[in-house]
């Protein structure tokens, strides 16, 4: 009920909210960098949550070879490691302060057969050290320890799971804290393939279920040919895009084929929290789930829906995914309520081309562009900070301290409705419910208004027992006082006229 | 039987009164109508218990009841996004498929011997129309009085309303048209078509009208270019 509630909403608001969209999209992205959308989906330009520190290429780190199309980016504590794809190497950065220098460049493991990489597309680092690389056109995810010694190879199941006539191509990796390995590989739409520690294949998790409604399979079955049949898209799951592992050991996955229609109705999921069986366990407490854009940009190329290319999550379970089709950075709470978006398409600072992987450092965020092979490093505003801070205190259990975190913010932002929220919460638990509906009714927060109400009326009650209980009384008591005068009158009458008669 | 019949008639000659105490007892006839439906509706016409006025009356009431709804529910019940919304527009998207409906339905009885004139049929659509003001309106007050987890008590009555109001319109039609159940609920649907075929020349006609007008205009420009 809630759902059909929040999607008729929806439909109703993207109808509403279609003008204001083809306004902004003169020029195909909106008028503003930093941007949230309140509740009726709308657009407000928001303060900055995020500036440009530092952006990083080849030639800043001194390489002589210059980073060719590098695909994925990895944050182990102080090092960033780049998967440097076309030049078949890894390079291992570490920032010190502000700036990042080259620590080494890992172009071969010793004593693996063949030593070299052959475009390796992903890299992890273990709680050891030990070195992952996703060594596509070699067909094996190579471990290393952290003097580059050969361990072990993770190399194509020979399971009769696995469809024997494919090639194990893995393209992204992530490693879990006992030593799994999650491979996701080109060509392969059962999921996530799944090694243990000591290499041995165990399996799919979090395979996309398939979808058909019943008349699309009684369409397809009965009343199409076989020739037409064969150019339709038939029904198989699909990959997903990228993946990442939480500090807990949920795998995040962002999925990027889908039809509008399934993204209206909830279907499409894009970004998903996988928990060990592989189903997604993803919290979405918001009015719109977590999409990314509500409002496409008409008669722009851009036109569409978000596709996540990436995503990360930080320590405090906030995640960031990464929209290709604007060039957009999206942060959601743990609840998937919306904290802010910003990012462009284009060739300057802050914008991207063909963004590929986002990691954070800290809650530094490091976006690596393919095409221009450079590396972006976002720091976050005070904005962005107090956000960040007002959210741990809550988690804390700070909760006056985080309701001052958020006023700071409504100074910055006053249209920013989780920041209404948890004052509201905040007030709740120092029982001022009066104040808190107040700001619950600011944020369109109808449950914890609800909530809140709930002890207000209870106190109300309480104190004007007095009062109600005389005002129900008064009710009763003054018809039946009526009726037994007008009885008795009636009665007094009846006797008078017996008299006369008699 | 008898009884009943003749203590009806007593009180339709009360209601034969002159003036504002004719008005008063007509709209107060409401309350009765929704109650027992089908003397109610027969007596509404047959009887002439009811008036158009007091028709009108309630058709304002409704509509004023769906705005006020709109503006004055609680935000846990009703978000309705005031910003963008046009109270004229929103009782004209309920008064007109009302009046196509009436119309459509009208036309329709008419030649398949259906009783009631058009001022009957719209009177008793009207008379139907009572359970949700008195519903709704004192639900606007609930809504302030309980929460969010007690949803379920304010969207009961909410349907019941509509669900008491849609009743009403069937046996409203019935009885003004003497129609059995059978007959009327198929006219219902003929109605429901008839309504969509009117608002479909409608449009044909306003498409046709603006390209006449058009063709008008630039004919007048090109001649004024010609000219000058």
């Amino acid at each position: 009920m809630k759902r059909m509630i929040r999607l008729l909403a929806m439909l109703t608001v993207f109808t509403l909210a279609l003008p204001l969209g083809c306004a902004l999209a003169d020029d195909g992205v909106s008028s503003t960098y930093t941007y949230n959308y309140d509740y009726w989906g709308g657009l407000r330009e928001s303060p900055d949550a995020y500036r440009v520190d530092q952006v990083i290429y080849s030639a800043t780190l001194g390489l002589e070879t210059f980073m060719r199309r590098p695909q994925s980016l990895y944050v182990s504590g102080n090092d960033l490691y780049v998967c440097d794809t076309g030049n078949n190497r890894v390079l291992q950065l570490r920032r010190e302060g502000k700036s990042f220098a080259l620590v080494r460049v890992i172009d071969r493991i010793t004593g693996a057969s063949p030593e070299t990489f052959n475009t390796p597309s992903d890299v992890s680092i273990d709680k050891e050290g030990n070195i992952y690389v996703a060594d596509t056109n070699n067909n094996r995810v190579i471990k290393a320890d952290k003097d580059l010694n050969y361990i072990q190879s993770f190399l194509k199941p020979s399971d009769s799971t696995f469809d024997q006539k494919l090639s194990f191509l893995p393209s992204k990796i992530v490693t879990d804290s006992v030593g799994r390995v999650f491979v996701l590989a080109t060509n392969v739409n059962k999921g996530l393939v799944k090694f243990e520690a000591n290499g041995t294949f165990t399996g799919f998790i979090g395979a996309n279920t398939v979808t058909y409604d019943m008349w699309e399979y009684i369409w397809k079955t009965f009343f199409t040919t076989k020739e037409q049949r064969a150019q339709q898209a038939s029904f198989v799951p699909t990959e997903y895009e990228n993946i990442y592992i939480d500090k807990d050991g949920f795998i995040y996955a962002t999925n990027i084929v889908f039809s509008e229609y399934d993204l209206l109705y909830d279907n499409a999921k894009p970004i998903r929290r996988l928990n060990a069986i592989g189903s997604d366990i993803l919290i979405k407490n918001d009015r719109y789930p977590p999409i990314g854009d509500l409002i496409w940009a008409e008669q722009s190329q851009d036109y569409g829906p978000s596709k996540f290319k990436d995503i990360t999550v930080l320590d405090n379970d906030i995640y960031i995914a990464f929209d290709r089709t604007r060039g957009r950075l999206f942060g959601y709470d743990p609840q998937g309520i919306m904290l802010w978006a910003f990012g462009n398409k284009g060739n300057s600072e802050g914008a991207f081309l063909s963004a590929v992987s986002l990691e954070h450092m800290g809650t530094d965020l490091i976006c690596l562009d393919e095409n221009e092979a450079s590396i972006t490093v976002f720091t976050p505003t005070e904005y962005g900070n107090l956000i960040y801070q007002a959210s741990n205190q809550y988690l804390k259990g700070d909760y006056d301290g985080s309701a001052d975190t958020w006023r700071e913010v409504l100074k910055l932002n006053a249209n920013y409705n989780l920041a209404f929220i948890g004052i509201g919460r905040a007030l709740m638990r120092q029982e001022q419910y009066g104040e808190a509906m107040e700001y619950f009714k600011m944020a369109h927060d109808r449950e914890n208004y609800g909530r809140a109400y709930r002890y207000y009326r209870k106190i109300l009650v309480e104190q004007n027992i007095g009062w109600i209980v005389a005002g129900v009384a008064c009710l009763l008591i003054i018809p039946l006082a009526v009726g037994s005068v007008k009885k008795m009158k009636w009665e007094v009458e009846a006797y008078e006229r017996s008299k006369v008669v008699r | 039987m008898n009884a009943a019949k003749s203590f009806d008639n007593v009180s339709a000659q009360s209601v034969r009164g002159e003036g504002w105490r004719r008005y008063l007892a007509t709209l107060k006839y409401g309350t009765y109508v929704i109650l027992h439906p089908f003397d109610g509706f027969w007596d509404l016409v047959h009887e002439k218990r009811g008036s158009l006025l007091a028709a009108h009356t309630w058709l304002f009431l409704f509509l004023l009841t769906y705005v006020m709804r709109l503006m004055l529910t609680n935000f846990q019940f009703i978000t309705a996004p005031l910003q963008y919304i046009n109270i004229y527009e929103q009782c004209g998207s309920l008064l007109l498929p009302f009046l196509i409906l009436c119309l459509s339905n009208w036309a329709l009885s008419t030649l398949f011997d259906g009783k009631g004139r058009f001022k009957d049929i719209y009177m008793a659509m009207c008379y139907a129309l009572v359970p949700y003001v008195l519903i709704q309106l004192p639900l606007i007050l609930i809504s302030h009085m309980i929460s969010f987890d007690e949803a379920a008590y304010y969207s009961v009555l909410a349907s019941v309303s509509v669900v008491w109001c849609v009743f009403l319109a069937f046996v409203g039609l019935m009885q003004v048209h003497d129609y059995s159940p059978g007959k009327n609920l198929i006219f219902l649907f003929a109605t429901i078509f008839g309504a969509m075929v009117i608002l479909f020349l409608i449009l044909v006609f306003f498409s046709l009208l603006s390209d006449a007008v058009g063709f008008f205009v630039t004919l007048y420009r090109e001649v004024a270019f010609r000219l000058y």
